[in-house]
């Protein structure tokens, strides 16, 4: 029977019809909250524009180990400065979280009963305890440290106070480039050692000492002509001068309390998709294994890992990318990233909040993005491929 | 396309047009005051848990003014950087939050000061036990410093032009300022004279504890308003100048009553006897009469939360009278 709604009845017009009105719906909202804002802004007079990036700062920044920051510099080198800081805090975090939370994980399958009780205790009590009153719990207890002028002393060459870790700053010396060029020229020979040595097992099950082979290339061969050369790195020492140290290399508290937090509070998580990963693994493949008489250590690298890992990678990468958005808490601590600096006091000193604000979500969004993209390709070369 | 775009605006327009914050207020039945998170003297809950302090005061001068009640005020607390997106976005009527007029806030940002409650300088405070006795001598020191403020910028230009280096540790509220420097992650912490003494006073024992001579700027500390709401800035305007006026004319919250019977014409202007002033602010005739009756004069307010006879020991200095050797000053009351 036909209706008498004409085109209506038709489910494929139906179908365009009401995507249209969603989307269209959707513009429709978007434009409103656009046109509303400008106006209140306008109204409001408040400042709009992007020029604001190009004006001195006017603040200093002290934590800035890879940029030198004054107070006459723009507020687009503030920029730049937060998200160096945030990707030196996530990058250090995640390779922290990363390791720290495979160990876990495989230690708290251990058939160790104490063992495996006190990894279940750490991972309880720190995934259920909200991540910002654990960077406040460590900032606490670094602050606590000895004053500067009482600083602990470690081995006669590091320092440690409430004001950071103090350590010596290595001077490289000229001739140190050669030690430089000899080590990247081991690490390429070792890469080019395992995939000969790989093929050649393949070919007639013959192995080669890989691993030996490459440490003594990586690290004696540089050392040998690190004398060679006559020793060409020198050390400054940091020493007490006034009222803080001065020279050496410093690690801050704010630093070391978010790294500690972030990395601590994402393990726990990995631990748990680590475990997870691993218990998927099938009894059988162990059992398997075992019976073809491989080593307890070779059964995990060599069976249970690569099988795991398929399972481990994709909660991985959301492990990561929350890990990276979290160290936006590093504002509770003064802890100078993208959202302290720019989102924080750029934004109050300039009072542009939505244009700060835009484009620190548009970093956020392009550093996950990068982290997702990244994962991802790794998440495609370990799955199961047919033959 | 045009006419659709003015459609919008139209619509836009009536979502964003309200009517007026001294309408709203009176609709509402209590008056929304933005204020620190707690510096004594100017902004903190007393013992009995009552918001007390010169800001305080302003706050309530307000809400007397509108409603003749002291008690009519919700106080909300803002940090140095929360303060004016809270006071942008209407969430708060007023601050009185030791906000310092300059003229990029004033323009730029799109608010209105209506005066000065408390004229301040930025000063730096530093354990007695360092020994320092001028700011200059700091080469190297870790300064704590609130983010957000006037006094970062400051800091920055007073180290760049002595040509001495230093580290900033960034905080958010003054309390993370005070456990910063109690603990010695900072050697020196930065901000108004006014906080320093507030927060020496706070001290377990405040004679560890020496402010230093230089005042390295000019802080004059106001409430501040939305701009383009002409007839509210009045009234928070003249709730001020009412205050200080009364300090001039010798009306204090004791003799007040006497005074509606004295024969200084100044005097019965401003506490409604004579003229209608009040029903020009559109409020009740005796606004100001209630401020000073309730609240006291711009001393009494002074005397009570930061004068010498308080912790926080602040002269009157340039905070007294024009006529005493300060700089108060309030247009004249006709």
């Amino acid at each position: 029977m036909r209706s008498n709604l004409g085109f209506f009845s038709d489910e494929k017009f139906r179908s365009i019809f009401f995507q249209t009105l969603v989307v269209g719906l959707f513009a429709l909202g978007l434009f409103f909250v656009i046109s509303t804002t400008s106006y209140n802004l306008e109204k409001r007079n408040i400042a709009t524009g992007w020029s604001f990036l190009q004006n001195p700062a006017g603040f200093d920044i002290s934590f800035s180990p890879f940029l030198e920051f004054k107070s006459t510099d723009t507020h687009l080198k503030v920029y730049f400065v937060g998200v160096l800081n945030t990707l030196l805090v996530s990058i250090t975090g995640c390779i922290a979280a990363t390791i720290l939370g495979f160990i876990l994980g495989i230690v708290r399958l251990s058939s160790n009963w104490l063992l495996s009780r006190l990894v279940y205790i750490y991972v309880e009590f720190s995934r259920n305890v909200p991540l910002l009153l654990q960077i406040i719990l460590w900032y606490s207890i670094l602050i606590q440290l000895p004053r500067v002028k009482q600083s602990l002393q470690v081995l006669d060459v590091f320092y440690i106070s409430n004001r950071g870790l103090y350590s010596p700053r290595p001077i490289f010396e000229s001739g140190f480039s050669y030690v430089l060029i000899a080590i990247v020229l081991a690490l390429i020979s070792s890469f080019l050692i395992n995939r000969w040595a790989k093929k050649r097992q393949d070919k007639t099950g013959q192995q080669f000492p890989v691993f030996s082979s490459s440490i003594g290339l990586i690290f004696i061969v540089p050392l040998i002509l690190f004398f060679i050369l006559g020793s060409p790195l020198s050390f400054e020492h940091p020493e007490l001068k006034g009222f803080n140290f001065k020279g050496g290399l410093v690690i801050r508290p704010e630093f070391i309390a978010m790294f500690l937090a972030l990395s601590i509070y994402t393990a726990a998580f990995i631990s748990e998709i680590v475990r997870a990963g691993i218990m998927s693994v099938s009894k059988g493949q162990r059992e398997a294994s075992a019976a073809i008489g491989l080593k307890q250590t070779w059964i995990m690298r060599l069976i249970i890992i690569p099988q795991a890992l398929r399972v481990i990678v994709p909660p991985l990468t959301s492990q990561y990318l929350n890990l990276t958005k979290n160290s936006s808490l590093g504002i509770a601590v003064g802890y100078a990233d993208l959202v302290h600096g720019f989102g924080g006091i750029s934004l109050n000193q300039t009072g542009q909040a939505i244009e700060c604000m835009a484009i620190v979500m548009a970093t956020y969004l392009s550093i996950s993005l990068t982290i997702s993209f990244f994962m991802n390709i790794y998440n495609r070369s370990i799955q199961f491929k047919e033959k | 396309m045009k006419k659709l775009l003015s459609i919008f605006a139209v619509v836009a327009f009536a979502f964003s047009a309200h009517a007026g914050t001294l309408d709203d207020v009176k609709n509402r039945g209590f008056l929304k005051c933005g204020v620190t998170t707690g510096l004594a003297g100017f902004a903190a809950p007393d013992d009995s848990g009552e918001w007390a302090g010169l800001d305080a005061d302003m706050c309530r001068a307000v809400a007397v003014a509108v409603f003749g009640d002291r008690s009519k005020v919700e106080f909300i607390t803002t940090t140095g950087k929360s303060r004016f997106p809270t006071l942008a976005s209407g969430e708060v009527d007023m601050l009185a939050r030791n906000t310092t007029w300059t003229i990029s806030r004033d323009v730029n940002l799109g608010f209105e000061f209506v005066g000065v409650n408390f004229y301040d300088g930025q000063g730096f405070m530093v354990p007695s036990a360092l020994g320092v006795s001028s700011a200059t001598e700091l080469d190297g020191a870790t300064v704590c410093i609130q983010t957000g403020t006037t006094t970062e910028l400051n800091l920055a230009d007073f180290f760049r032009l002595n040509g001495i280096s230093y580290e900033a540790l960034p905080i958010e509220t003054n309390d993370e300022g005070k456990e910063n420097l109690f603990a010695g992650r900072c050697d020196v912490y930065t901000t108004d004279a006014s906080g320093l003494s507030s927060t020496r006073a706070a001290a377990s024992n405040p004679d560890k504890w020496v402010v230093l001579p230089e005042i390295i700027s000019k802080e004059p500390l106001g409430p501040l308003v939305r701009h383009g709401d002409h007839q509210w800035g009045d009234v928070v305007r003249w709730s001020l100048n009412a205050m200080i006026i009364a300090e001039e004319l010798g009306i204090t919250s004791e003799n007040v009553d006497a005074q509606t019977s004295s024969n200084v014409p100044e005097v019965l202007r401003l506490l409604g006897v004579e003229g209608n002033y009040g029903e020009m602010l559109e409020l009740s005739n005796d606004w100001a009469y209630q401020i000073i009756k309730q609240i006291g004069n711009y001393s009494e307010s002074y005397e009570a939360n930061v004068g010498p006879d308080t912790p926080l020991e602040i002269a009157r200095g340039l905070n007294a009278l024009w006529t005493q050797g300060g700089i108060l000053y309030a247009p004249p009351f006709r």
